[in-house]
């Protein structure tokens, strides 16, 4: 897994390559705890190279949404593969998250 | 075909197990999103064995071997570490831990879900999980 950061103005673009199971989600949750991450107003997920996630990669946004939320700090994923998505809907979890096709629907939704 | 592999109890691991699934089953030629529900499933079953079962003790294994017969797929995963209760497993809410803030605890919903049957079984010797999807 690899997680990389790409900063333009008040947003954090996290590009995340790899597969998200339960040895690698560890480093996503020291990722998204980093104080710093709290001083941007969104939070754009480029998940065109994430090949895999399990409940634990989930887990892992599930347990930061309220606090992002809470801060009015917006998360958004893009560019997600069908085979991952799948994996939201089956909880339900792509209605509760957003997750939108591309960067351009991404930046629109985060500039609303 | 190799149906059997036995790995020890780290996490590091669940690819070795990904990679099994997904190579045992490349000859059914399934859908993309299939392929990766029933490797997530079995990810997940082998996920909470070596965590929370066997809490990630090296010296420990667990064996997933895998079957086929008339269109339905049967894996069956050994280990010998703390038995799962299903009677106290409850259906995660996940508004609820999103409010919370939980991280775990939607695994096994997963696997509800996504398999046509799900069985536990536990002897004095060892536990073993049973899943069946039906693919044709």
């Amino acid at each position: 897994m690899k997680i990389t950061n790409q900063i333009k103005d008040t947003t954090i673009i996290i590009t995340l390559d790899g597969e998200l199971d339960a040895s690698s989600s560890v480093m996503l949750d020291e990722a998204l705890s980093d104080p710093e991450i709290m001083t941007y107003s969104k939070i754009l997920v480029d998940c065109k190279d994430l090949n895999y996630i399990s409940s634990a990669g989930l887990g892992v946004f599930i347990s930061h949404l309220q606090r992002f939320e809470d801060a009015q700090i917006k998360l958004i994923f893009y560019n997600m593969q069908d085979k991952v998505r799948n994996v939201f809907e089956i909880l339900g979890l792509d209605l509760l998250m957003t997750i939108v096709s591309d960067y351009e629907e991404a930046m629109t939704i985060a500039d609303e | 075909m190799n149906n059997k592999i036995t790995v020890s109890c780290t996490k590091k691991n669940l690819k070795q197990i990904r990679d099994f699934v997904t190579e045992y089953l490349a000859a059914y030629r399934l859908t993309d999103i299939l392929m990766n529900q029933i490797v997530l499933a079995v990810d997940e079953i082998c996920a909470n064995l070596i965590i929370h079962a066997n809490q990630e003790d090296p010296s420990k294994n667990i064996s997933l071997s895998i079957t086929e017969k008339a269109g339905m797929l049967k894996f069956e995963i050994v280990d010998n570490g703390v038995a799962f209760r299903r009677s106290e497993y409850k259906e995660p809410n996940i508004e609820e831990h999103i409010r919370v803030g939980k991280k775990g605890g939607v695994g096994i919903a997963l696997v509800n879900r996504i398999m046509d049957r799900v069985e536990f079984e536990s002897n004095a010797r060892q536990n073993t999980c049973f899943l069946y999807k039906k693919i044709k």
